[in-house]
Order: structure tokens, then sequence, then C-alpha cells
């Protein structure tokens, strides 16, 4: 347990500087709220419409499309570090992997998964 | 430097998981290569079929022997072949059902085949886990491809949100199975079930709260994917939501792949904690079989009157693994793969007499079908008596093991609960047929579009049942044989 002592400390210290900085802003700290303060903001431009939109269904395509191909990613990268070792057999198994990803690909393709309108 | 292992394994132990995984995507290939028109949708049951049999082909080991793979985390023994054998033969029948339906209903996507076959690799893996993580993985691929199948009526909202409920509750209940399997490893150090049996052989049982809760736990994830009481709130919406003859594969395959891992789990690993946790099924089975029958008493659409005798069927089923000794495992086999052959027949017969939308499924729109079909009657009445346990029937023999096994442990309680149990179904199955000879129809039968696939689907069901009926002995040495590799 020793060994997670550091973390407990950061962790103590994170939160001691938040409240402290929080609590000394809003003790010394000298108000007067006005509309255009109270007001919420996108980074100094006036706000203009809700902030609670519908998003088109597409992006959670895409974002679904993009894990996918983002796990082949990080497949990949330890089978490249780990290359040699793994020899002939590794690289079959790889070229399966990305066989069926392939596929995958192409069938989104086909389908229409990857156009806009 | 790195050193790698690469992790043993036999080929053949996964051939037919690699031959389903190979046919999923070759359907998926075919579907979107090919044009729009529907009718070129018949290749693609064709391809899945062929699939399946030859999955059936290869899946074969040496007999009485364990083909390990993986770290030992995947088995290939009589016990997950035997399974395996369900699995393909409820996708197979399925298939056949499916085919003239899905067009009906319109729709007929090439995806629909996919996901089943993805779906059976699923049951497949986790028939042969020998590891709580590989039973998990193969739950998940089941599950998930059912979710996706249970709302593939778009365009209905009854389906959607059977998908969306089905989806909710079995999250929730994977949630439960994971936390025991956590539960279980940080109490015993071991996944695998043999590791964690000869660890609690080692303790002289459970002692540990967190380990005895971490089973508490499986149990439930288990108990929700085979309906059983009180996780069975799903079932009824979902049953009638779902594609019909979906509806057909989820009560059969999944259910035969949940108590392939109770059995593997609670028999192999928890074996010698047998105690402690045969009080909860047994409570389970009484709660299971006894609110299934009751409720299915009540129901006047044919799909929610099959749920709940579903829910009824995995009670007996908990019978047997109360009493776990080799007739209750071998029973549970058996009568899996008898509910296999009357329950999808008799889901068969719902999709012939069915109209498009669902129409034509209260169970009073069957009066008179006895005249008008006489040959779909009988068949009907067949499963029926089947599913209610009339002689000569197979449902008759399978709950004959399946009561003898909890006399034998000395669960003559439990057997007497069942009996009356089916007593009280034998209403319901019943009333079905004699809706069918003695009524007089109050609605017009439509012309019956019968495609010679599902006419197959209804001839091969109704072989089964009546030679698992007659002749019992030879699939129940089958299944003898399997249970001995689970000790």
């Amino acid at each position: 347990m020793i060994h997670y002592l550091p973390i407990l400390i950061l962790f103590i210290v994170a939160v001691g500087f938040a409240v402290t900085n929080i609590g000394l802003s809003a003790i010394l700290g000298r108000r007067k709220p006005t509309a255009e303060k109270l007001s919420p903001y996108e980074c100094g431009i006036n706000p203009v419409g809700s902030a609670r939109e519908r998003f088109s269904v597409k992006f959670y395509l895409i974002a679904m499309l993009f894990v996918i191909f983002d796990i082949e990613v990080v497949f990949l990268y330890p089978w490249a570090v780990a290359f040699k070792s793994l020899s002939l057999f590794g690289f079959i198994e790889m070229l399966i992997f990305l066989g069926i990803l392939l596929i995958c690909y192409f069938y989104i393709w086909k389908r229409g998964g990857l156009e806009w309108d | 430097m790195t050193n790698v292992s690469i992790m043993t394994f036999n080929i053949l132990s996964i051939l037919p998981i690699l031959i389903l995984s190979g046919f999923g995507m070759i359907v998926l290939l075919v579907d979107v290569l090919s044009s729009r028109r529907l009718g070129e949708k018949n290749l693609l049951a064709y391809i899945s079929l062929i699939g399946i049999i030859l999955a059936a082909i290869f899946a074969r080991s040496p007999a009485g022997t364990t083909l390990f793979s993986f770290n030992e985390s995947f088995a290939i023994d009589n016990y997950s072949l035997f399974f395996n054998f369900i699995f393909l033969l409820s996708t197979g029948l399925t298939i056949l059902i499916s085919h003239s339906y899905i067009k009906r209903e319109e729709i007929n996507h090439g995806e629909y085949y996919a996901l089943i076959l993805f779906s059976t690799i699923g049951m497949m893996l986790m028939a042969a886990g020998a590891d709580l993580l590989n039973i998990f993985i193969g739950l998940e691929v089941m599950s998930i491809s059912i979710y996706i199948l249970t709302g593939f009526k778009r365009s209905k909202l009854i389906s959607n949100e059977a998908s969306l409920k089905y989806f909710l509750l079995g999250a929730f209940a994977t949630g439960f199975l994971l936390y025991g399997i956590s539960l279980v490893y940080g109490s015993t150090g071991a996944i695998n079930l043999k590791q964690i049996a000869s660890f609690i052989a080692s303790k002289g049982g459970i002692s540990d709260p967190v380990l005895l809760m971490g089973m508490g736990l499986i149990i439930i994830g288990l108990g929700f994917k085979v309906a059983s009481v009180p996780f069975h709130a799903w079932v009824p919406d979902v049953y009638e939501g779902a594609p019909t003859a979906i509806t057909a594969f989820m009560s059969v395959g999944p259910k035969a792949a949940g108590f392939a891992a109770f059995l593997r789990i609670l028999i192999t690993a928890f074996g010698s904690a047998h105690d402690e946790w045969q009080k909860i099924i047994y409570i389970l089975a009484i709660l299971t079989m006894t609110t299934g029958n009751v409720i299915a008493i009540a129901q006047t659409n044919i799909k929610r009157m099959l749920a709940y005798s579903s829910i009824a069927h995995a009670g007996y089923l908990l019978i047997a693994l109360v009493s776990a000794n080799d007739m209750g495992v071998s029973g549970t086999l058996f009568y899996m793969l008898a509910y296999t052959f009357m329950n999808i027949g008799a889901f068969a017969i719902v999709i012939v007499l069915s109209r498009k939308g669902d129409e034509f499924i209260q169970i009073n729109d069957y009066a008179g079908l006895g005249f008008k079909h006489p040959l779909l009657a009988l068949a009907m009445t067949l499963f029926m008596f089947s599913m209610a346990g009339v002689p000569p029937t197979a449902g008759f023999v399978g709950k004959f093991y399946i009561f003898s096994a909890a006399i034998k442990s000395g669960y003559i309680g439990l057997a007497v609960i069942g009996v009356i149990n089916s007593v009280i179904s034998v209403y319901y199955y019943l009333r079905i047929t004699v809706i069918m000879y003695m009524k007089e129809p109050t609605r017009e039968f439509a012309p019956l579009t019968i495609s010679p696939l599902i006419v197959a689907a209804i001839a091969i069901s109704v072989i089964g049942t009546l030679h698992l009926g007659i002749f019992p002995s030879k699939v129940m040495e089958i299944a003898q044989q399997a249970t001995l590799m689970l000790k």
C-alpha cells in the first residue's frame, strides 16, 4: 500500500489547491453583478441559440467507424514492437486480422456508410 | 527484445467457429455486392445453411477427451459438442423459418443472416468456455447480435421498444455477471474453472463472503440470460416485439447457451460448494416454473403465451441444475434438444399462419384451423402435447429424465412441484388444441403462402419431436457421455 502514498498526497494537494483558490476568491473577491456579467458566454462572443442541439446521427456513425479502425491501430502497435519474436506466425495472424477489417471497410464503403448525404 | 510466447491452439477445435465467421463475412460481402433486387436474397439463406452444415460436419473431437486451446480457456469436449449441435440445429431451423417471414415483413436484409451466424459463434464460445472470461466474451458476442436482431423491424415501434428494453436490461445483467467474475477472480486468483474448483476444494468449501457474493452475482447474470424468475421481466415484451423468427431463435439458442455456461460454472468450478448454490437455484426453479405457467394461462397473444411457456421451461431445466447429478446434466442436454424441436416447430406454425405486420397471432384466431388446414393443426397439436409433456413425445421423455434426476438426488418436493406445474401447463397448451378443433372460425383464413423451406423446418421439428419421444435411448447415451466431461 505504501507505493500508493504519492497518489494520495497528490490527490490531497490537488483538492487543497482547488478549494483554497476558490475559497480565497469567494472571500476576498469583490462582486458587482450586472446582467452582462451573469450572461453565459462563448469565448467572448454573444451566445447564439441553445447549446442543447440535436446532432445528426451521421456523427455517431463516423465516431463508431473511427473506433473500429482506431482499435486496429492499437493492435498494430504492440505487434510491430514484438514483430521479430512473433515471426511468420504473427505476420499471418496480423494479415488475417487486417483482412477481416478490410472486409469490414469494404462493407461500410459499399453500404454507403462513408457518404455524408 | 521482448519475448512473446504464442498461445498454442488446436485448429480442429476452433474450426466450426472459423467456418461460421467466414460464412458470416461471405454473407455480408455477397449482400453488398449483389444488386438490390429482393430475389437475390434467397442465395444468402442457402449460403448460411451451407455454412451451418459445414460447421456441424467439422464439429468433432476425439471421443472422451478434451481439446484445450488458448491457455486452457477454450475446451472442446463431448459436452460442448452436444451443445454446439443444439446451437447449429436451432440456427439452421431459424434460417429455414426466417426465409419467407423476413420477405413478407420486408426486412429482407443480408445482415439478418450474418447476425444470426455471428450470434451462433457467441453461443459456441460460451459452451466451450473453460474460463470465466471466455464465457463472458461468448455471451457478449451472442447478445449484441440478438439485440440488433430484436429491433430488426426498424419501422415498427414495438420492435424498437423490445430491442431497447432487451439491450438496457441485458447490459445491466452483463454488468452483474462481470462484477461477479471480478469478485471470484479477486478471492480465488483464477478465472479458469478448474483452478477455481481446486481453490475451493483446498479451502474445503466457500467461507469467503466475497467469493460467495461473486458466485451469487454470476447466478444473477446467467439467470437473466436463461429468463428465470425474478430476472424474467424483459421476456414477454421482448418476445412479443421481436420478429417472430427471432423470437423462436431467442427462446432456444441463447437459453441453451445460458444453461451450457450455468452447468459448466456451477458444476465444474463450484461443484464442491454445491450446498451453497443449490438453495438459490432451488428457489429460482420453483418461482420460475410457477410464475411462467400461471401467467401463461391468462395470455391471449400466442407469442406472449409462448414467452411465458419458455420461462416455465427454464424452470424445469433449473430443477435439473439443482439435482446436479449425472442424470440431471444429461437430462438438461436432452431436454434442451427436445425443446429446440418443439419450440421452433410451434413458432414455425405461428409464422405460417400470421400475416404481414404480425397480424393473426391471437389464440382465438386459431379457431377452426383443424378443419381448414388439418396437417398444420396436427403438427401444432403435436408440439403443444410435447411441451405439455404428453407421451410419446420428446417433451415427456425430457421431463421424465429431469424429474427422476431430482428424485434421485432426494429433492422429492421439487419433483412434485414440477409435476404439478406440468399439470397446470396442460391447460393452456391444450386450450390451443381445443380452439383449433372444437370452435367455429371467427375470422376467415387467408390463403397461406408456404415456402418449401418452412415446410422442411416443420417436418424436421415433427420428426425430431417424435423420434426423441419414441427412441430416446440413443440420444440419451450421447448426452450421458457428454456429462462425464464436466467432472
